[in-house]
């Protein structure tokens, strides 16, 4: 890949002369779709980023949200005012790591995870929580397999040695990931207003101080491999691009960092990623107006004889650069060297332009406005969605449950789970294998090492629904943002905030574009409406390969906040009554069950007022008389249902049709509760209350489907859960 | 008055085990390795985590760091030394404990809670609980499985030196209860003296009342 001809143009006018060597790898990896969103930014305002819990929105390494006072957790964020807000942020920040997954699994899944925890850590936070969203080919398919072992096992290795919990995320099946599968991951970190720092250079004359591992010529040009269509032979001509990672480096980054910022040393942050060092360190003096005079030769290197623009382009893991007022840097350097982590010194900030020098020659000479944000946005024709046609099945009850409740999307993720170091840091009380996973924020109660259980409960969701978002890229999208809103409340949590990592195909097919347009459209209306700002997120195009465009895959990844840590489980006491809060659609388009039996129909209508019923199930979760309380999303009721029932509870249900039983509308949550009048006062008006049985003990599922009546036990349900455990014991 | 939680390069549960500690009452506090056990010292926890990575073999480094001869040699003078995880793989690196801890038998990393039957309890850990009593705390490890020769484990036994089992809910100690292949289901055994011990469940997961279980709080009393 080299710059396109009418770039060059621009450039060319820009400086008046021919760009160097050096400044053109620059531009194009800058000026690439990963770096510059040159097709997706002009979609990108349909969000809306702005409220009261926002300290930083889109833009910075990771965003910045106020975590609001235990006492007014629960409270709708629509009526809380700028005081319910506590002193303590988090961060959130979401990013893809799709072709080097491809390409090289382990590595590629590994380094995603270390790339999202530096963005963490140049806010000034500590990273408290992971998700993983992968998106896999046919589970069926031996390599789909070989690379969601390989993916599973880069980021169980990463994260658990780093000491940071996978906590949460979603694991999907889909034909349309057969070429080009998915790695999108999300890091949590927590920071307080007094030590946040941000991605935007301070003052001219501070010096740029590089710290972290010595840059090699590893992972070169990785920005522009990520922005073109993966190759026939990519597992084999692409691994260069892909960089390797060290966690044990990234952990002593972490240490390094907390020690930086306890001792206030650190002007502004911004971490190594795409793009390198060039990336990095022109994005920060640009962001604050300046520029920078770097000397090339000063780098830390790993090998020898590297040029210029090996050293200003390579992608080596675990390096951070840091804006350092000048009487600091000897005391940055003893951090840095007591953590047994490489520093140097690398320029200052300057007032002028953005110079690198090498070998005493001047190699880069840029305005880093022009570099860091001139890329010309690309006007794409979007074709808009085919309307799906509709063409439902009639299977039985018996074939139906069985091959709904153990396809591969919708079947047990524990051997996914189990293999993350989920409880490390101590906070995790709702811990994955529920609907979204509850932290511990006791810091809220102005005593971080409180165990009351009364600080604010952080819960979090993250995922995508491709066989919605395939249907219906409008609707379903929504349907994703509504079903990780439904994910929190289930555990009593409101939304705060979200970010959404965006994946499509080549952009330069009008139907790719469309489906594109419409997921934004679909995420951006759905957050609109529950009052969520989404304050950040990664755009990733070009998921494309010869086997075709993924489906438009738009994963979110959403945090709510409630009083305390609690909250009711995911499994049946046994003992109350059966209740959906939430409307069931009889449309069954994008459903587990039209995938698994090759059918089609229009995607279910979703609720008028999502708000109204997200604030329901929340209050719902929050009585003292719910005993259990489970989203319905993939797999629809049938699925839940299965999932609640334990070794020593179950259930006996009756639905109408089948298509109440597999239907996905989200929004939804199955209830037992000792008290369906509480339950029904607790609902919003307009939001339905519909009892479907009765929890019972012994576990079995007795299931009654218009004359159709089956009956599983704990072990055969658990069995057809297995399907991805069995495969790989 | 401190316990020191020593804290390697890649060391990840220094932080939990502090505030574990701290929720008990007891003073701790991270130690960083290089600076040296602190003159005031009153117990040493070695800490769960990927201590130089486990890029040698898991615990092999940070036994031969210079501040486990202090911590030997505060063990030979009585103060308790617990190793939870990586920081019992450091233990039985570095000899303060027989045997070691390697690959678990499925070959991957394991998040899970298990149970743990107390086989004695007339030691500094296990005062808490009675003989025979079953115990939930959270493994995460995957290199737990304790291998020692026979000879030595028949010693183990003879001596008295096994701390925790895992078993089954019941307190059955069966091949099914045993995560990950350990040996006679060893999940933490004693050193030469009852006041070192170290064991490949994570007390200090079990300890804090505000995220679930506490089972695992009568573990770190010893150092009360």
């Amino acid at each position: 890949m080299s710059l396109p001809e009418s770039d060059l143009d621009l450039i060319v006018s820009e400086l008046g002369r021919e760009p160097t060597p050096a400044e053109s790898v620059l531009f194009e990896n800058l000026w690439s779709e990963h770096c510059a969103y040159r097709s997706s930014r002009p979609l990108l305002s349909a969000f809306d980023s702005e409220g009261d819990a926002v300290v930083i929105g889109p833009g910075d390494d990771a965003a910045v949200v106020a975590v609001p006072l235990s006492e007014h957790a629960n409270t709708p964020p629509a009526e809380r005012s700028p005081e319910d807000y506590s002193e303590t942020y988090i961060t959130l920040g979401i990013e893809s790591h799709n072709h080097p997954s491809y390409v090289d699994p382990y590595d590629g899944a590994a380094t995603g995870v270390g790339g999202i925890v530096r963005d963490t850590m140049s806010m000034g936070a500590y990273p408290i929580a992971l998700t993983d969203s992968l998106y896999f080919g046919p589970f069926a398919r031996e390599h789909s397999k070989y690379l969601f072992d390989g993916v599973v096992e880069g980021i169980a290795d990463y994260g658990n040695s780093i000491g940071v919990p996978t906590v949460g995320g979603s694991v999907e099946f889909h034909e349309g990931y057969v070429g080009n599968p998915l790695v999108n991951v999300a890091c949590v970190g927590l920071t307080d207003a007094d030590r946040l720092v941000t991605a935007e250079a301070q003052s001219a004359g501070n010096r740029l101080v590089l710290v972290g591992n010595a840059t090699g010529r590893d992972g070169l040009g990785g920005a522009s491999f990520a922005s073109e269509d993966l190759s026939e032979d990519a597992e084999t001509e692409d691994r260069p691009a892909v960089q390797v990672g060290d966690p044990y480096t990234e952990k002593l980054l972490i240490e390094a960092n907390e020690a930086l910022i306890d001792e206030s040393l650190v002007a502004s942050a911004r971490d190594l990623g795409a793009a390198g060092l060039g990336g990095a360190s022109s994005e920060l003096v640009g962001k604050g107006g300046f520029g920078a005079r770097i000397e090339l030769d000063r780098v830390h290197q790993r090998e020898p004889n590297m040029k210029a623009l090996e050293i200003l382009l390579a992608e080596s893991q675990e390096r951070m650069c840091y804006e350092v007022r000048p009487e600091h840097v000897d005391r940055v350097a003893e951090i840095a060297e007591r953590f047994d982590l490489g520093c140097s010194v690398i320029g200052e900030v300057t007032e002028g332009n953005y110079v690198c020098t090498f070998d005493g020659e001047v190699v880069v000479d840029v305005d880093s406005d022009f570099l860091t944000e001139g890329a010309p946005m690309n006007d794409l024709d979007a074709e808009a969605p085919a309307e799906p046609t509709v063409a439902v099945p009639d299977i039985g009850l018996a074939e139906a449950f069985e091959a709904v409740v153990s396809a591969p999307s919708a079947a047990s993720k524990e051997w996914v789970y189990r293999q993350y170091d989920h409880e490390v840091g101590t906070r995790t009380a709702i811990k994955p294998g529920d609907d979204a996973a509850v932290m511990a924020i006791r810091e809220t109660t102005g005593d971080p090492m409180d165990t009351s259980g009364d600080g604010t409960g952080l819960a979090i969701s993250a995922g995508a629904v491709p066989n919605w978002t395939d249907t219906a890229p409008y609707e379903g999208a929504k349907a994703v943002a509504l079903e990780n809103a439904t994910n929190l409340a289930a555990k009593g949590a409101l939304p705060l905030a979200a970010v959404d990592c965006l994946n499509g195909g080549n952009p330069e097919k009008p139907a790719v574009y469309g489906g594109f347009k419409a997921i934004v459209d679909g995420l951006a209306d759905m957050c609109s409406a529950l009052s969520t700002p989404v304050v950040g997120g990664n755009v990733s195009l070009y998921n494309d390969s010869a086997t075709g465009p993924i489906p438009p895959t738009p994963t979110l990844a959403m945090v709510g906040t409630r009083s305390g840590y609690d909250a009711p489980p995911a499994a049946l006491a046994g003992e109350g009554e059966l209740l959906v809060v939430g409307e069931t659609g009889d449309r069954l388009g994008g459903s587990t069950y039209l995938a698994e039996f090759n059918g089609s129909d229009g995607f279910p209508a979703l609720p008028d007022d999502p708000a109204a019923v997200i604030e329901s199930i929340a209050r719902v979760a929050s009585l003292d008389s719910t005993l259990a309380t489970h989203d319905v999303s993939t797999g629809g009721l049938a699925v839940t249902l299965a999932e609640l029932v334990t070794e020593t509870a179950g259930a006996e249900v009756t639905l109408e049709t089948i298509a109440a039983a597999f239907d996905e509308t989200p929004g939804r949550v199955v209830v037992e509760t000792a008290d369906s009048d509480a339950v029904r006062d607790a609902v919003a008006e307009g939001v339905p209350v519909r009892s479907i049985g009765q929890a019972t003990p012994g576990g079995e599922l007795s299931l009654t489907v218009g004359a159709d009546s089956r009956t599983y036990d704990y072990e055969a349900i658990a069995a057809l859960r297995s399907t991805i455990d069995s495969a790989f014991e | 008055m401190t316990v020191a939680v020593v804290q390697f390069g890649g060391s990840n549960c220094d932080r939990d085990a502090v505030r574990a500690l701290t929720h008990l009452g007891i003073d701790a506090e991270r130690v960083w390795h290089e600076d040296g056990l602190p003159s005031e010292t009153t117990g040493v926890i070695l800490p769960g985590g990927f201590s130089y990575g486990d890029y040698l073999r898991a615990g092999a480094m940070a036994a031969r760091s210079p501040i486990m001869n202090e911590i030997r040699s505060a063990a030979d003078a009585g103060t308790p030394v617990l190793g939870v995880c990586n920081g019992a793989q450091i233990g039985c690196e570095s000899g303060l404990t027989e045997g070691a801890f390697t690959t678990n038998e499925r070959a991957r990393f394991q998040c899970e809670p298990v149970h743990l039957r107390v086989e004695r309890a007339d030691t500094p850990w296990t005062a808490a609980y009675e003989a025979g009593d079953v115990i939930e705390v959270p493994i995460a490890h995957g290199e737990g499985r304790f291998e020692i020769t026979d000879e030595r484990y028949d010693r183990l036994e003879a001596d008295d030196r096994i701390l925790f089992r895992y078993c089954a809910p019941d307190g059955s100690v069966t091949e099914a209860a045993n995560p990950n292949g350990s040996i006679g289901n060893v999940a933490g055994i004693l050193g030469e003296s009852d006041h070192v011990a170290v064991l490949m469940p994570h007390p200090e997961r079990a300890t804090l009342p505000d995220i679930g279980g506490t089972d695992g709080a009568g573990v770190l009393r010893a150092f009360a």
